[in-house]
């Protein structure tokens, strides 16, 4: 089956193009542990417009995945404490809503898909019937009519409609990751968030899936955030890309000005460190130094320590949002320097 | 012919499943010369890992030969196989659970030089500064000596894993996946150390990855392998300027740069993958071929030297012959 019948099967209309469909604002999230309080994610916030993806990116534990927990208002408690800020989905109020009515908001207008493809399965329920379960929570129909949903979502996703009265366990893991996706596309939403939803896969099979996630971005106008450290899958898939380090944007812009017009120095950073294809023999310059402790983050500039450009200024103070366009933001001091400049990357 | 550092003749491995066996790895051939680097790339599955062990004779082959320096591991007995041991070593993807969490960094790089008795009469101190060496070579600081590894990071977790390898002084290293659990930083940090082991100790590398960019910066050569066969093998540069096989392809043309329009269309392959549980005499890729003719079903293709130094296995390109540029017509397409 091709990728012009996923639209085809797809129920409902096309959202408008350009509205805001998330809007998080000043969104701050801890970790309460018995002897230290992880601040994984510090004011954060972001909007992203229907039709549109943003790629949030930034190493291990910067926050990624609390941030994308907190949108789905599904942050473990206890640990985890959202301590402020708001989300805003199609015009919900998710920090607010009572459990049935996020019950509701999940699915319908949101919906994600988790970075281990097992938390989100049922392991004693076959995969069809997994996936039909979705369809019927927001569409009024029969078992079987939802189960031939099912068959066909799955097909979507390359794995054979025969295989729909396995158990996931009986899967692959880059199967059982087609599986979720399949899910979440079940239920055509109009927000969608994917946490490194390519990762565990082979990049043939990769092509697959992000083609199938943008075939729905431009014919349907869901809204992606797409959770990655893969600069190549933002640079295919992404309007708009966020950099995160220890909890907090750091550069924020179209991915022209991310990527084109790089500004933050742990950007450079993430930059250099990646092999080029087209060039053998530069040598790779990784960023020095360990991320961030997050429960023990600095006075000043939390990547201070490991920046190269780092001044007394950015060790004393917090930096402040800066923007330089009306699209691209840098969260760096160094920029009070009207002459102040990275040295590129090529 | 003269004699390669190690060369791999007719590999296979089969599991058996009560189904059947599972061709993991099924008559693979290759040479590497001392210093160089290898690089093995294919999907999940396709009997990367497999290979490595059997090459090591940590898991033994069904069938082949693997000549080291000249001799064929296969036919050693156990006492000439640990003693051969120390020169061959593999660094695994997963550095979490490859370490025992109940040792400190102390212990674990201890342990292979204890147990091979590589310092004769060693006393506490001579192994402590063995330890302190090793750490120095691999970029651990000396004040983590008595930590354990749930308080390091992957990344010097995996600087753990190199430096147990390196502790016996190897030749050889089969790297399997060392740096696919890392981020992009922390790989850089450890493919700059390997290559720079590589170069200051001579030492002769398996790369194994699925990571494309990462292998071409790593390797001299790259051997593409599909459900257990090698579909082709050139030089790095030459397989990413010419990739000939339809799969190699499809698997280059999958790549995304980091860049801003870097990623034009690509091939998109369809199709069921064929089970690796005695696969019929074919093609193993045909199913999933974008140029299917009438060949594919006529035994598996052998791997042909195309051109100097490059070889493909596809029934549809031979030596000054390449049906899928030069006779389209004879190819159905999908
Ligand atoms: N349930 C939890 N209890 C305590 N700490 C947590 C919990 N979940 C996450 N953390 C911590 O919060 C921080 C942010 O974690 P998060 O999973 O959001 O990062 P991420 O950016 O998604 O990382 P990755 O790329 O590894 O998925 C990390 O320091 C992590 O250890
Ligand atoms: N110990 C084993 N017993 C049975 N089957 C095995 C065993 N080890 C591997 N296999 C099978 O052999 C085939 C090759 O596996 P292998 O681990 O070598 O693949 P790989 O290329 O390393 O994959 P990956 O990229 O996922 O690591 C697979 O079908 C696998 O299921
Ligand atoms: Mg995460
Ligand atoms: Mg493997």
């Amino acid at each position: 089956m091709s990728n012009e019948s996923l639209t085809k099967s797809m129920t409902g209309g096309a959202a408008e193009t350009g509205e805001n469909v998330l809007e998080v604002k000043n969104l701050v999230v801890h970790y309460v542990l018995k002897k230290e309080t992880v601040e994984a994610v510090n004011d954060v916030s972001f909007t992203l417009k229907s039709g549109r993806s943003l790629g949030l990116v930034g190493e291990t534990g910067a926050g990624k995945t609390t941030t994308a927990l907190a949108i789905m208002n599904l942050v473990p408690n206890p640990p985890g404490v959202i301590k402020s800020g708001t989300v805003n989905v199609c015009g919900h109020e998710m920090l607010k809503l009572k459990p049935i009515e996020l019950a509701k908001i999940r699915g319908a207008d949101i919906s994600m898909i988790f970075q281990d493809p097992m938390t989100s399965l049922n392991p004693v329920m076959t995969v069809g019937n997994q996936i039909a379960e979705s369809v019927k929570l927001h569409e009024d129909c029969s078992h079987s009519q939802a189960f031939d949903r099912a068959v066909e979502m799955l097909e979507l996703v390359g794995i054979p409609g025969a295989r729909a009265s396995e158990y996931p366990h009986e899967f692959s893991g880059g199967m059982q990751q087609r599986v979720v996706i399949a899910i979440a596309l079940a239920c055509n939403p109009r927000v969608l968030i994917a946490d490194e939803p390519t990762t565990a896969l082979d990049v043939t099979i990769q092509a697959q899936v992000l083609g199938m996630m943008s075939e729905l971005k431009t014919k349907m106008n869901t809204a992606l955030l797409m959770i990655t450290h893969d600069l190549g899958v933002v640079a295919k898939m992404c309007d708009e890309v966020a950099v995160m380090y220890a909890g907090r944007i750091v550069e924020k812009g179209t991915l022209e000005d991310v990527f084109n017009n790089t500004m933050h120095p742990y950007t450079e950073g993430l930059f250099n460190s990646l092999p080029k294809i087209d060039n053998r023999d530069t040598e790779l310059k990784p960023i020095p130094g360990l991320m961030a402790d997050p429960t023990k983050l600095p006075v000043g500039c939390s990547f201070a320590p490991r920046c190269s450009y780092a001044t007394d200024a950015c060790r004393a103070r917090r930096p402040e949002d800066r923007y330089v366009s009306d699209t691209h933001m840098v969260v760096c001091t160094a920029y009070e320097d009207p002459a102040f400049h990275i040295e590129g990357w090529q | 012919m003269d004699s390669h550092f190690l060369e791999v003749r007719n590999l296979k491995k089969y599991f058996k499943r009560t189904r059947g066996n599972v061709h993991a790895v099924d008559g693979v051939n290759f040479t590497i010369d001392k210093g160089k680097t290898l690089g093995v790339v294919g999907e999940s599955g396709c009997g990367k890992s497999t290979l490595g062990r059997c090459v090591l004779r940590l898991i033994e082959p069904t069938d082949g030969e693997v000549l080291y320096e000249g001799r064929d591991i296969c036919k050693l007995n156990k006492r000439e196989l640990k003693d051969l041991r120390k020169e061959m070593q593999i660094i695994f993807q997963d550095p979490f659970s490859s370490l025992n969490p109940r040792k400190t960094v102390l212990d674990l790089i201890a342990e292979p030089i204890k147990f091979n008795k590589l310092i004769p009469n060693a006393s506490k101190a001579d192994i402590e500064n063995r330890v302190l060496e090793l750490m120095e070579t691999v970029g651990i600081a000396e004040r983590l000596i008595n930590t354990y590894p749930h308080e390091l990071d992957g990344g010097r977790r995996q600087r753990i894993g190199i430096a147990r390898a390196l502790s016996l002084n190897p030749k050889f290293i089969v790297c399997d996946e060392p740096v696919s659990a890392l981020d992009v930083s922390i790989q850089a940090q450890i493919l700059n150390l390997l290559k720079k082991l590589q170069k200051e100790l001579g030492l002769t590398y398996i790369f194994i990855t699925h990571d494309l960019s990462v292998v071409n910066y790593f390797s001299n050569d790259i051997m593409v392998m599909y459900l257990g066969h090698v579909v082709e093998m050139a030089p790095a540069a030459e397989l990413f300027r010419n990739p000939m096989h339809p799969y190699t392809k499809a698997l280059l043309s999958a790549i995304l740069l980091p860049k801003v329009n870097g990623n034009p269309e690509r091939i998109q392959l369809r199709g069921e993958v064929t089970s690796p549980i005695d696969p019929p005499d074919e093609c193993r890729f045909a199913k999933r071929c974008n140029y299917l003719c009438k060949a594919c079903s006529a035994g598996t293709p052998p791997l042909l030297e195309v051109e100097p130094n490059h070889l493909v296995a596809c029934h549809c390109i031979k030596p000054g012959m390449n049906i899928l540029q030069e006779q389209p017509h004879l190819i159905s397409g999908r």
